[in-house]
């Protein structure tokens, strides 16, 4: 007889995608794919709220789910604008390449 | 062992598979676009987890909104930017900061796994009033409709702000991508600019 499935596991699982993506933001540079890496560990985030809301019988772990999602989709739709006046500006630009902004 | 103890292993460990393999492959791979079917694959993951803890509403928008809308928009930009190309991913401009950033992800990784395991005699505690799951009250419906109540209740207020953020989303948008029509003084100016 084997254990079932506990929500620690999925919290492991949780935490070893937001590393994923926090690593994968740091050593990208192309702007687009730190974006999706973003994704990677707002999902994440998610995770921890569905186990966590069904470990502890709490409805509210799932609204929580559809706030992050909201602002996810407003998070990629202002941060890709940003990114597509850049690069039409500048071609092939790189999040190094934008440190000019700086004064 | 029985048999729906075994098939939800089965389910975790092949969900598990695919959302770190697709994460894997979002950081790894060069080209963009296939970064962007990496990220399809670990946000299906991420929906089969959501099914196998009885979440089904959100397991259903998680595939439209994030796999649907959100990975097309990336794709959509990436075609129409031109930039769906092999980058070269051995430019290392800061020499430290690949061995920085992977002790960074493992220390976090290990940090959030140790507070997880001994945490997890915490977590057997539940003080919740109770998710309604399909399978024990006999009605399909009882996930979206406990999560309407509670969405609809006692997040109102919330959820009446998230469309103002959506529409100064959108407006922003708009704003920063459009192509103002020029006026002589700014031609001008930018003549000037480019000259310097």
């Amino acid at each position: 007889m084997i254990a079932a499935i506990e929500p620690t596991w999925y919290l492991l699982l949780a935490a070893m995608l937001f590393g994923i993506g926090a690593f994968g933001l740091l050593i990208r540079r192309n702007p687009l794919v730190m974006f999706m890496c973003i994704e990677l560990m707002l999902n994440a985030a998610n995770l921890t709220f569905v186990a966590l809301a069904t470990q502890l019988g709490d409805i509210n772990g799932q609204t929580a789910v559809f706030f992050v999602m909201v602002v996810a989709a407003a998070e990629v739709v202002v941060g890709l604008g940003i990114i597509v006046s850049i690069l039409r500006r500048r071609p092939g630009a790189t999040a190094d390449d934008l440190a000019e902004l700086k004064g | 062992m029985s048999d729906a103890t075994f098939l939800e292993y089965v389910v975790f460990f092949s969900a598990a598979l695919m959302i770190l393999g697709g994460a894997i492959g979002v950081i790894t791979l060069k080209n963009p676009v296939h970064a962007a079917l990496g990220l399809v694959l670990t946000l299906f993951g991420v929906a089969v987890q959501f099914v196998a803890q009885e979440a089904h509403f959100l397991a259903a928008v998680q595939v439209i909104v994030y796999a649907g809308a959100i990975v097309v928009l990336f794709l959509f930009v990436i075609m129409l930017l031109g930039v769906d190309q092999a980058m070269d991913l051995s430019i290392e401009p800061i020499p430290i900061q690949r061995p920085l950033a992977a002790v960074m992800g493992i220390g976090l990784v290990g940090l959030v796994g140790a507070a997880v395991v001994r945490a997890r005699d915490a977590l057997v505690i539940n003080p919740g009033t109770g998710i309604d799951v399909a399978s024990e009250t006999g009605d399909n419906d009882s996930n979206i409709l406990q999560l309407a109540t509670n969405l609809y209740g006692d997040h109102v207020l919330a959820f009446q702000l998230t469309s103002v953020l959506l529409v100064v989303a959108v407006a922003g948008t708009v704003v920063l991508t459009r192509k103002w029509p020029r006026t002589d003084e700014a031609r001008d100016a930018e003549h000037e600019s480019s000259d310097v």
